[in-house]
């Protein structure tokens, strides 16, 4: 047992850290947090990344991947999260790239993967349906073959930064014959594609990633379904427990409660900070002592998969304690922000307002509801753990 | 022992909530929300036609003579509508202030103005730097011959923007935090030297951050003594805190509700998402989250109606426990809806904004568990 770091390991480390600093520029930041200038200072961001060679660590190395062990890929989420940087945007890069050089043919590789690695492509996912969210396989968008198309006639929703997105990958119904998981294919449509509407949903958080994407007798090459039709609940399944792994963000939970700390040693009323108020430093060394643990958890899956192993049920694991301390943080900085926690954007100045955090902090709480429900709800995840690790 | 309520608590209610039934639907409210002023005029006349604005003042000014059960049952209706317009800010805060402490010259003006709705009032307390303690004033009173100057700032001040008059908490003598020190004063909302930035808060409420830059009024417009501010708004406060937690148990019995419903009727996997018992120990957790809180509530009313000895500590601990069973509750409702309960559509959301703004106003649930902690079990 011994998880510190070899020479060439801290090398590495001070090679991430010097690139962020020099790359993730306070101009870039700026455009990051402007709704306007949002989805251009992402393309950017993540440009940046592939000109480096690092925008896909979790690739094979033949795909163009970074060829990172399991302590390097630790290293690197480490320096991102402490630099404040947002993961990458999961869509092209952690869900569907990965299916396209699994289980797609050497065409589509060819075709699809240089537009995710250079993130000239924006993808999204298309799997939830009105009625069909945690029963994913009940959905019902079909796809009718006529010819070397499918039409495609149906409603997806929930469909995050659809509003953005060149390319949408769909699960879609082909047979509704056996179980409903046989009968669903997975195909990739272009947003362009006559017969596509994308109607924007509000969020709790006041603002619009979320959408509702209607499909109307949409035509799509037969070229664009990946692998064997009707087998597309295989492709999904096999992505669904990276996509958990990477929801848990354990390195971000941790920066996040610094930046609490911080915020508390400066909130002083009564001649106190508040961080010496002992409810609050309670509240703090909950959530501090159960990130201790579950980063070594997070490292003990991280092992797992570098020996060899596939992340399994553990993965469910990660994404219920990761959300759950997510929130935990989130709230904790609600309380932090007092009443400056109700204050909606507006043009006022932190100085003209009297507060700097509340807005945002109320914003990331808000949102941060949904990374329970996404990804596979928790309830989801604890009646997966229930069956495949306690055998109940 | 009876925890009945009277026949004319029984139609005061009744009335609120076919107000709430009748007129104030969501997509009502979502109207009234995002208008400038955040609330609705012409509901307020509405509501002092049927009499409302009057329940809490005294017989002798118009007013309906009412304690805290009729505040209560008032209180809970509104909640369940969320509704918007300034009760807590011009009857209880602003009018309570005035019924406690104001002298009777200022009395006979602004109450039966504040009934008849022609003046909306605010209570200036906050800070910067306040957080929970509001004793920490900054804000100075100074006397020169017959008049008071003001200075300093006052900071999320409801109804601030849209009201009239405002009671405005300042400093006339000693530290920052002291208890001792703090002058109440009625300011009229366009004094010279006032300057209103108003904003906008999650739960649909205008406040407004107010400067006072050697603003002047005649010291007869202290409300109650000089320097002895303190005796005044702390009842009208606890009585606050008290009609904010029916506010939140209307709210809290609608999340429950909703959620209920949802659950029976949302199909997962070709069954009502309320028939996996994952999720009915958690509605029934919430249910009881529900009673608790009312039981805690109606305890508390019975001990401020009755001037009882552990109103204080009853008090603290209902403003502890609303704010514990209120995030169990939304954070239930939200979880249980799904995608649906992150959406602004649904109204799931406007309720746990309101429940969260409730619970940072007069002290958030830690705040609070100090104090009780501090009364039930310092040396
Ligand atoms: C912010 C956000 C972004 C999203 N982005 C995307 C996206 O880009 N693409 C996409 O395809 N989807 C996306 N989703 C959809 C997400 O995957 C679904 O919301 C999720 O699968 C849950 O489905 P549902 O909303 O229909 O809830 P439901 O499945 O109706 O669930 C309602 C409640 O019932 C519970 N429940 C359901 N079944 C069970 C059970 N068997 N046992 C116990 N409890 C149960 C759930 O946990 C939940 O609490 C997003 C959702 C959100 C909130």
């Amino acid at each position: 047992m011994d998880t510190s770091f070899a020479p060439e390991d801290l090398a590495f480390r001070d090679e991430v850290r010097a690139f962020f600093a020099e790359a993730y520029d306070s101009e870039l930041q700026a455009r990051l947090n402007n709704l306007e200038t949002f989805k251009e200072a992402v393309i950017d961001w993540q440009k940046r990344l592939y000109r480096k060679g690092w925008i896909a660590p979790g690739w094979p190395k033949e795909y163009g991947g970074t060829g990172w062990n399991a302590t390097q890929k630790f290293i690197y989420e480490t320096e991102r999260s402490a630099a404040g940087i947002r993961d990458v945007i999961p869509f092209g890069l952690n869900m569907v790239g990965p299916v396209i050089y699994a289980f797609g043919n050497e065409e589509q590789k060819a075709r699809f993967l240089p537009g995710i690695l250079q993130s000239d492509d924006w993808w999204c996912q298309g799997y939830s349906e009105p009625g069909a969210g945690s029963d994913l396989a009940s959905l019902k968008t079909r796809a009718v073959r006529e010819g070397d198309e499918y039409v495609v006639t149906g409603a997806k929703i929930w469909t995050s930064y659809a509003q953005y997105a060149d390319w949408i990958f769909c699960l879609v119904r082909t047979s509704n014959e056996g179980k409903k998981q046989n009968g669903i294919s997975f195909l990739l449509i272009d947003m362009k594609s006559p017969g596509i509407k994308v109607n924007p949903i509000v969020s709790i958080d006041n603002h619009h990633s979320l959408n509702e994407v209607e499909f109307n007798e949409v035509r799509v090459p037969v070229a664009n379904l990946i692998g064997e039709q009707d087998k597309g609940w295989t492709y999904a399944k096999a992505l669904l427990a990276h996509e958990r792994t990477a929801i848990a963000g354990v390195a971000d939970s941790k920066r996040s409660l610094a930046e609490t700390r911080a915020f508390a040693e400066r909130e002083v009323n009564g001649g106190k900070s508040l961080l010496s108020d002992p409810l609050f430093q309670k509240r703090l060394s909950d959530i501090e002592i159960e990130l201790m643990a579950l980063e070594f958890t997070e490292l003990r899956v991280l092992a797992t998969v570098a020996a060899g192993g596939a992340p399994g049920a553990e993965s469910s694991m990660l994404k219920i304690k990761g959300t759950e301390m997510q929130q935990a943080v989130q709230e904790l900085r609600m309380e932090v922000a007092a009443y400056y926690q109700g204050v909606l954007p507006n043009d006022l100045t932190p100085e003209q307002l009297g507060h700097g955090f509340g807005s945002q902090a109320r914003q990331t709480y808000m949102y941060g509801r949904a990374s329970t429900i996404y990804g596979g709800s928790n309830e989801v995840q604890k009646n997966i753990i229930a069956k495949a690790v306690l055998g109940l | 022992m009876n925890f009945e309520f009277t026949e004319e608590q029984g139609m005061l209610r009744d009335s609120v909530a076919r107000f709430v039934q009748d007129s104030y639907d969501f997509d009502t409210r979502r109207k009234i929300a995002a208008s400038d002023e955040g609330m609705s005029r012409e509901n307020w006349q509405t509501f002092a036609e049927l009499g409302w604005l009057s329940v809490p003042f005294a017989e002798s000014h118009g007013g309906f003579g009412g304690g805290p059960v009729d505040t209560l049952v008032m209180m809970e209706e509104f909640g369940k509508g969320i509704v918007l317009e300034p009760y807590l800010a011009t009857v209880l805060l602003f009018g309570g202030l005035l019924q406690r402490g104001g002298s009777v010259e200022q009395q006979a003006e602004l109450i039966p103005r504040i009934i008849e709705g022609s003046c909306l009032g605010a209570f200036a307390y906050l800070e910067r730097q306040s957080r929970h303690v509001i004793t920490d004033i900054k804000t100075t009173a100074a006397v020169q011959g017959d008049q008071l100057v003001l200075n300093g700032e006052k900071v999320v001040v409801f109804n601030g923007a849209s009201a009239d008059q405002l009671i405005v908490a300042a400093r006339s003598s000693g530290e920052q935090s002291d208890e001792d020190g703090i002058t109440l004063v009625l300011v009229p909302a366009d004094a010279a030297g006032v300057e209103r930035t108003a904003y906008r808060m999650m739960d649909g409420q205008v406040v407004a951050n107010i400067t006072f830059n050697d603003v002047r009024v005649p010291v007869s417009d202290i409300v109650g003594e000089a320097g002895e501010g303190c005796a005044v708004m702390s009842p009208v406060i606890t009585r606050a805190n008290v009609a904010l937690a029916a506010e939140a148990l209307g709210i809290m019995g609608q999340l429950n509700a909703k959620t209920l419903e949802y659950t029976k009727t949302r199909k997962q996997f070709d069954v009502p998402i309320g028939s996996f018992q994952a999720l009915q120990h958690r509605m029934v957790d919430t249910f009881m989250a529900y009673e608790q809180v009312k039981s805690l509530l109606y305890r508390a009313v019975c001990e401020l109606d009755g001037e009882g000895d552990d109103a204080a500590a009853c008090v603290h601990a209902l403003k502890v426990l609303v704010d514990r069973n209120g995030k169990k509750i939304f954070g239930e409702a939200i979880q249980l809806h799904g995608g649906m309960g992150i959406t602004d559509e649904l109204d799931i959301g406007h309720y746990a904004k309101r429940l969260m703004m409730i619970n940072t106003t007069f002290g958030n649930g830690d705040y609070h568990q100090a104090k009780f902690n501090e009364l039930r079990y310092s040396a």
